[in-house]
């Protein structure tokens, strides 16, 4: 249960585990140290992270050098722990003024060093693999290329990344709101965006999520760790 | 990030309560637009689609929603994992079982649990038979937007024997929440197999009486037959899935494919793709599917192996820090999710990838051109479910 899920996924190194190390290898010949991150579960998944500069050119490599033609789905990630915890225990009509700290940001596989990140999939489907490719954004300047020359499926994606996110496109023409109706203000996916539902009304599922006093008698293996760790769940909220 | 105020709150209800939504207007220089929707027979739901029009031929077609989006991702950050899946049960409501099981599987992938081969084999029946209640109704659907009544009358008659199966197994006719990390909530009841088999024997009858109404109709076939026409590499830009891509044919499909520790590989079944590309090619494959579908049911009921049905997963659920992606060959095609987890009792970001999102973002490419009567036979072939599109 400690192991993380490469360690896990383990038994599959072999050919597959240096299918996707080729892939990394491919991405460096072409693009040099715009490569900044890679991550493999072997036998699984490939992350490569690229400088915001070379996104659209990694996304051409991508389908164009390694067969990807399939686009899978085009989304952001905003790696800000959330200031408003979980929403469970917002008492009703207190201030929704973002109350924790702005806490650290830690980024997941293949690293990261920005708030904001860009994550796609493309798909192979004659050689069967899939690539997952991310990009940091800066927080000053939120804009990255439009995949739309590469992936005409892009468009809609990015306009969902565009009005959830406030991520602007260089070179996509009509970055109009997708879901959200005109007028909207914010993002509504940024972490420091209220989920207001569930602040003008109190959650009731908060009672299926109360620690088990019995956690001794569970009988589950290695699950010690289990009341620490719901402290400091709380301590972030 | 400013403090929201107690007239801002206010605000937010009364936009609940009547959704004051303001239309995007399309712009028309010369010629009519045409606006289907929100509330149109043939879009099955509150799409909006407006189609400017030269005479009877479109020049530019756009579907607008997001009149049901319901901010999934958002949601999923404040519940926990065993929460998530009541939520994800409302995207593809036709085939809410099908959409439970990517997602337990990813939060199974990033726990390293692995459920026992009974629950593998009861989900995969279950996720099958999700497949069969949603696309059955496809094949009555599509002949009614061209038209025809009765199919879908014996479409939602047939439908009947798969949701009490589904409503004997889960509890739940639409909407099960049956699927739990590490297997399954219970076991299947007394009698439920032979059950099943009979609902299989009637749901092939059902689909030789489609092939006898629909698929050899001489007005279906004129309707169909070279409209809509998707060739395989706009398909794959467009991330198309399921019978969408086959019907280019694609021979892909995530059940062979892309295995996910399910059950497909221990049957014997095939993956039907037709060449055409066409709304006809797209009909056709979904027919064999079903077809296919029934098959691998009865095979699987035969085989069920005996154990239990959960594996051994804490009673509080915390789910490692990593991320992980698994997609499934779910009834309106790929439908995976994204889950990056912290380390705590709910995901931190869920990225819903969708079949419908992907699937209906071709409209507007593949209605360039076509006559009024066309685009409704172009969505009912490409098949969507609203919440599938809006999430």
């Amino acid at each position: 249960m400690q192991d993380t899920p490469a360690d896990v996924t383990a038994e599959g190194v072999g050919p597959t585990d240096e299918l996707r190390q080729g892939l990394i290898e491919a991405f460096r010949a072409e693009l040099g140290d715009q490569v900044v991150g890679s991550h493999v579960v072997p036998g699984d998944s490939l992350w490569v992270r690229v400088s915001p500069e070379a996104w659209r050119e990694a996304g051409f490599i991508a389908r164009d050098k390694l067969a990807c033609g399939f686009f899978d789905f085009l989304s952001a990630i905003d790696w800000l722990p959330s200031p408003f915890g979980k929403s469970e225990d917002a008492p009703m009509g207190e201030s929704l003024e973002p109350t924790g700290a702005r806490g650290e940001i830690v980024t997941g596989y293949a690293g990261g060093e920005s708030r904001f990140q860009m994550l796609a999939r493309v798909q192979s489907l004659s050689r069967r693999y899939g690539i997952l490719l991310k990009t940091d954004l800066s927080e000053d300047d939120l804009i990255v290329d439009s995949w739309l020359p590469v992936y005409a499926g892009a468009n809609w994606h990015e306009r969902e990344v565009h009005e959830m996110y406030g991520i602007g496109f260089r070179g996509h023409p009509n970055l109009i709101a997708l879901y959200l109706p005109t007028g909207f203000e914010g993002h509504p996916l940024r972490k420091d965006f209220p989920l207001l539902a569930r602040m003008v009304k109190p959650w009731p599922g908060i009672v299926d999520v109360e620690p088990m006093p019995d956690e001794a008698d569970d009988g589950g293996s290695g699950e010690s760790d289990g009341e620490s760790d719901a402290a400091s769940e709380e301590g972030s909220g | 990030m400013t403090a929201v105020t107690e007239r801002q709150k206010l605000a937010y209800v009364n936009a609940q309560a009547a959704d004051g939504r303001v239309n995007l207007e399309f712009e028309t220089e010369e010629g009519m637009t045409l606006n289907m929707g929100p509330q149109h027979p043939a879009t099955h739901g509150t799409l909006r689609i407006v189609a400017k029009l030269d005479g009877e031929q479109v020049i530019a077609c756009e579907p607008i929603m997001g009149y049901m989006h319901r901010g999934y991702e958002k949601l999923t950050e404040v519940r926990t994992y065993p929460q998530v899946t009541t939520l994800v049960n409302r995207i593809d409501w036709l085939g809410s079982f099908a959409n439970e099981v990517p997602f337990i599987l990813a939060a199974e992938k990033l726990m390293g649990v692995e459920a026992p081969p009974r629950a593998q084999w009861i989900r995969t029946i279950l996720f099958e038979m999700s497949r069969l209640a949603n696309i059955t109704l496809f094949l009555g659907d599509m002949a009614l937007q061209l038209g025809a009544l009765t199919p879908a009358f014996y479409a939602f008659r047939d439908r009947e024997f798969l949701l009490n199966q589904i409503e004997a197994a889960t509890g739940g006719r639409f909407h099960p929440n049956f699927d739990r990390i590490g297997g399954l909530k219970d076991d299947l009841p007394k009698g439920w197999i032979a059950d099943t088999k009979v609902a299989m024997e009637r749901i092939r009858s059902f689909c030789d009486l489609t092939d006898d109404l629909v698929t050899g109709n001489e007005i279906f076939q004129a309707r169909t037959r070279g409209v809509g026409v998707i060739p395989a590499d706009v398909a794959q830009s467009y991330g198309l899935s399921g019978a969408n891509l086959r019907g280019s044919g694609v021979d892909w499909d995530l059940r062979r494919d892309q295995p996910v520790g399910l059950a497909w590989d221990n049957v014997a079944w095939k993956v039907w793709t037709h060449p055409d590309g066409d709304s006809f090619s797209r009909f056709w494959v979904r027919l064999q599917e079903v077809r296919e579908s029934t098959k691998i049911v009865e095979q699987l009921c035969d085989g069920i192996p005996t154990g239990s049905i959960m594996a051994k997963v804490p009673r509080i659920i915390k789910v490692p820090e990593g991320e992980a992606w698994v997609a499934t060959e779910n009834p309106l095609g790929e439908m995976g999710y994204y889950v990056v987890s912290k380390g705590d009792l709910g995901p931190f970001r869920v990225k819903i990838r969708s079949a419908s999102f992907n699937n209906i973002s071709i409209v507007p490419w593949v209605t360039r051109g076509v006559y009024v009567p066309d685009v409704i036979t172009i969505l009912a072939s490409l098949y969507f479910i609203l919440g599938d599109i809006d999430r």
